[in-house]
């Protein structure tokens, strides 16, 4: 009998047994792949490392800062911060036709650019920023208003309202069109007030020293060990089934694989409203470079682009919209210089678009071969139009489709921001079975950690 | 365990919370907060710490004996008096 089940070995589902593996509960993580770490997981090519979701690790705060979701996580979990060996980005930018604003991992910086770029909107952004300032997590009232709504009382240029949605959105929203508030000043937070940053070895890092703390501290993970059923008796979850049919018995469990799919696990659920799923989702496509990408003068860190005025944010009717995207390069990080394994670095470029999943997930084999490569040209060619052009350099290739992240994560339609309605106290029908990363509330690899040891301690931690 | 004792426990206790914080000029009046920075779920690990590492459970209504140093140890002397020093 364990004291907790967890569902999911990715961010959250890890960060959460941490914190009840170092209480002395006896915890242990199931997981339906062969490996971990969900939706920001790993994997080998060709002879080449590439990581499945990490673009950059939001909320960067330096060390010695005490404030923060970083700097909370690391006392959680009882990590160190030189531990996650993080380097700051070398600078980003939100670049639409004709106008771009440049931010770092100082806010200052992007409060210049707004000014200078938006001369007249400066009072409205500073009213702004207290709003986002004064925002309170807790208050789910204020986090369900309209983030188009609370925009459009404060800002009067609407091209400054698309440019400010489009980052955010593309780093952490799990709603067509429109933004819960509540988000866009977590994520607005996380990316402008605090920033990026990345370990040079990638995420790989993070989730080696997630799961070896873990384990150290007595904590079971089982791999290849997928969840097929939650068993309920008398409003309880009593043990869960696995695929190969084992049955394994915990007092509460707490599950990472979303709302609707965990829903769909318990037994005493005859219905589900899969028209609550999420609908966005992405394509990747990554390309490797025979240099540098800075060499190139591609030497931004994070490029959020947008191809005209109006920012759309909605699942693409075809395969993908290539209007807008992401293009990251993770070499474009301050990385210490004396870090021989810099050298060793591969030139990399990858670019995220808008994909739709039931579209990409209604080919054969053969018309999906096709339609990557023709979707990789597609995005490339977008995406050349705001950064320099790199396709000359090109030595390998790889892209990854809604149905891959469907396949890492098990979501709905591989909605990487889960469902748009969260739930932000983790709980559920059953007294003692609960949620917790994507569908929680919280977002991105940080986000998910903190998910994780939220719900811990909220639910799991208090007897 | 002696008032000095537990003294040394605690700060052991929140230099496992918060391994990058310098307590050397920690001091004994001023409340763990305003020297800190710690947020609620900080604080809830020093009572879970002290369970953890001796067994001890504090009632939720006490929790504010444990503000300060001064404060925490005056709290724990009773209690941990005839305790021996965990390795
Ligand atoms: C292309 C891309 C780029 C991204 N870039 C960034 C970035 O740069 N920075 C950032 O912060 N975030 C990024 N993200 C987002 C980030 O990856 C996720 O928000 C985060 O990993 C979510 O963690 P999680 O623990 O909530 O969920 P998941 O990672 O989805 O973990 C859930 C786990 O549960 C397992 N599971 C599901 N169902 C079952 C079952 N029935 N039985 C057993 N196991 C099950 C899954 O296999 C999975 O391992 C990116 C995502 C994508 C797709």
């Amino acid at each position: 009998m364990y004291d907790t089940i967890i569902i999911g070995a990715g961010m959250s589902g890890l960060a959460a047994g941490i914190r009840l593996a170092y209480y002395d509960r006896r915890v242990c993580i199931l997981e339906r792949h062969n490996t971990i770490g969900g939706l920001n997981s790993f994997y080998r090519l060709r002879g080449r490392d590439y990581d499945v979701g990490l673009h950059a690790v939001t909320n960067f705060t330096p060390k010695g800062e005490k404030k923060g979701p970083l700097a909370r996580l690391l006392r959680q979990l009882r990590f160190r911060w030189d531990e996650f060996a993080l380097a700051e980005q070398v600078g980003s930018t939100i670049a639409f036709p004709g106008v771009s604003l440049q931010f770092g991992n100082d806010f200052d910086l992007f409060r210049s650019e707004v000014h200078k770029q938006f001369p007249r909107q400066k009072d409205q952004f500073e009213k702004l920023i207290s709003k986002i300032v004064d925002y309170d997590d807790l208050n789910q009232e204020i986090f369900d208003l309209s983030t188009r709504q609370v925009l459009a009382e404060t800002i009067d240029d609407p091209l400054l309202i698309e440019m400010l949605l489009c980052p955010l959105m593309w780093y952490g929203n799990g709603r067509e069109h429109d933004m819960d508030f509540g988000q866009f000043c977590i994520m607005f937070r996380s990316i402008f007030f605090e920033g990026f940053a990345r370990p040079l070895a990638g995420v790989r890092l993070i989730l080696k020293k997630l799961v070896r703390k873990f384990r150290g501290l007595g904590g079971e993970l089982k791999l290849r060990s997928g969840v097929d059923k939650i068993h309920v008796q008398d409003g309880e979850a009593v043990s869960v089934v696995l695929e190969s049919g084992e049955e394994l018995l915990g007092r509460k469990v707490v599950s990472s694989a979303g709302w609707l799919e965990t829903m769909r696990l318990c037994d005493d659920v005859s219905h589900v409203d899969s028209s609550q799923a999420g609908q966005l989702s992405f394509t990747e496509s990554v390309s490797i470079l025979d240099c540098p990408p800075r060499d190139l003068g591609v030497d931004r860190t994070i490029v959020f682009y947008n191809d005209s005025e109006k920012f759309h944010w909605q699942k693409p009717s075809g395969l993908s919209d290539v209007r807008t995207g992401v293009i990251c390069s993770p070499n474009n990080f301050a990385y210490d210089p004396d870090d021989d394994a810099q050298a060793m670095l591969d030139g990399v470029v990858r670019i995220t678009s808008l994909a739709n999943h039931n579209s990409w997930s209604a080919l054969s084999e053969q018309e999906y071969a096709l339609e990557k490569l023709r979707c990789y040209d597609d995005v490339l060619e977008s995406a050349v139009r705001f950064t320099p052009d790199f396709r000359n350099h090109i030595i390998d290739t790889d892209m990854f489709t809604p149905t891959t992240i469907r396949r890492y994560t098990g979501h709905d339609n591989g909605a990487v921001y889960g469902a748009p309605q969260k739930r932000l106290d983790g709980a559920t029908h059953l007294k003692n079975l609960f949620i917790c990363g994507t569908d929680q509330g919280f977002v991105g690899i940080i986000g998910a950690i903190v998910s994780g040891i939220s719900v811990a301690n909220q639910h799991l931690l208090r007897d | 365990m002696t008032p000095g004792d537990i003294r040394e426990e605690i700060i052991d206790i929140l230099e496992s919370i918060a391994p990058d914080e310098d307590l050397s000029e920690l001091q004994d009046a001023p409340n763990f907060r305003d020297q800190l920075e710690l947020d609620s779920m900080d604080f809830l690990d020093i009572v879970m710490e002290l369970r953890k590492r001796y067994r001890i459970q504090i009632p939720e209504e006490e929790y504010e004996q444990l503000a300060s140093m001064q404060s925490t140890v005056a709290y724990l002397e009773p209690i941990m008096k005839d305790m021996a020093k965990a390795s």
